[in-house]
């Protein structure tokens, strides 16, 4: 790829990031530590936009670090970076919104060590300039937040018969019987192997047309 | 509290980590090495140990250095990259230790050690021990507990997968789908342990 970004590049990372390369269904990657809040919408929105800031920003310095990184300590700054990012939303949370951040727990924190974000330092940031590198993480933080969304909109809405917190007219009335699994640890799994099923069975019905 | 009852605590807080709160299964922590590496029995037990020692030991060195370093100092927020350097450099030194001293045990777990300083379990183990405020004793009861119950789930989930090289499954369901169905099973099981330990 040519260091200046051009259209079709910027185009090809976008559809990597949200559909051929998806880091959930493809690369099954960095679930852990964002499953877990998948219980109600709004945790899942917070932290994937923390997700979102804490990729984006800590794959563009990794790139415009990485001629001054000595090689073999690389994945040491790459984390040291990503570490900063998320203080930086942890401090922030605790500071403007103390009951989400204490609803999210350890969760913040764990980004860290998140294997989507060093995934992508180490796969993109390490070795391209800071535009694309930026985009990169970007779209991949993206792809990953859309695909959490749809779990915790399934979890929230069946399980407790409310969306964002307001009950919806038909799960909450007397007709819905509360699918109380889902918002139970197990429902994150079975979820998550469901959409993972769907997704995967669309990108090979996909292929074997393409061919 | 007394010494005899933080120990009786830590017992307590050791069983319902391994049991009823298990880190895999019902805080989804060390998911990504779960699914990559459970389809051999042989690495799953390598990993497990590798993963409970670890968890045992960094879980006091991080509470050490942050009620006696970070709490004095006013700096708690930096605990984050306080914590993966302890579990970073923990881990090498005991690579370097083992590799020295026991080369049998190195072939065995040596492979391992390098992925666990990105186990989000481990560094989930160190901040839970924060958040709940667990104090010393009862910590060395909760990071075993958590390492053995990681150790247990994937122990459970490679034999299960083992069994199922020769099964016809549907194409989009392979790989990590059908780990992941099995996974939700067995959370489900171990939601069956919470009535042991009510109460407490």
């Amino acid at each position: 790829m040519s260091p200046n970004i051009n259209k079709s590049g910027s185009k090809k990372i976008i559809v990597e990031g949200l559909w051929s390369n998806n880091p959930i269904f493809k690369q099954v990657l960095g679930i852990c530590s964002t499953l877990a809040v998948t219980n109600l919408v709004l945790n899942t929105i917070v932290m994937c936009a923390a997700l979102v800031f804490t990729l984006a920003l800590s794959s563009a310095t990794v790139s415009i670090l990485r001629k001054l990184t000595p090689r073999n300590i690389r994945m040491m700054v790459e984390t040291l970076i990503i570490a900063f990012y998320v203080i930086i939303v942890d401090v922030i949370l605790k500071a403007y919104w103390p009951e989400m951040s204490s609803n999210l727990g350890p969760y913040v924190g764990l980004i860290i060590t998140n294997c989507i974000v060093m995934g992508r330092c180490e796969a993109y940031g390490i070795s391209q300039p800071p535009i694309p590198a930026f985009l990169d993480g970007f779209v991949n933080a993206l792809g990953y937040s859309y695909i959490l969304l749809i779990i915790a909109v399934f979890r929230e809405l069946m399980g407790m018969g409310t969306l964002l917190g307001y009950p919806m007219p038909y799960f909450s009335g007397p007709n819905w019987d509360k699918w109380i699994i889902l918002a139970m640890p197990p429902g994150a799994f079975f979820m998550l192997a469901v959409v993972t099923w769907i997704f995967r069975s669309i990108q090979f019905s996909r292929e074997e047309k393409g061919k | 509290m007394t010494i005899s009852g933080e120990i009786w605590q830590a017992f307590i807080v050791c069983i319902s980590a391994i049991f009823t709160q298990n880190i895999l299964l019902s805080y989804f922590l060390g998911l990504c090495s779960f699914l990559s590496v459970s389809r051999e029995v042989k690495a799953s037990v390598g990993l497990g140990l590798a993963v409970t020692f670890v968890m045992a030991t960094t879980t006091l060195l991080n509470w050490v250095a942050y009620h006696y370093i970070l709490v004095p100092l006013g700096l708690e927020f930096f605990r984050f990259i306080l914590f993966i350097i302890i579990i970073a450099a923990f881990v090498q030194f005991v690579e370097m230790a083992i590799d020295r001293y026991s080369p049998p045990l190195y072939y065995a777990l040596g492979v391992f050690l390098p992925l666990i300083t990105v186990n989000c379990a481990i560094l989930g183990g160190s901040l839970f021990m924060i958040i709940r405020d667990y104090s010393f004793i009862v910590t060395s009861g909760y990071g075993l507990g958590s390492g053995i119950g990681w150790l247990l789930a994937i122990l459970a989930m490679a034999g299960i997968r083992q069994r199922l090289v020769n099964e016809r499954i549907p194409r989009g369901l392979q790989g990590p789908g059908i780990t992941l169905i099995i996974a939700g099973m067995m959370a489900l099981a171990f939601i069956g342990f919470s009535g042991v330990l009510q109460g407490r």
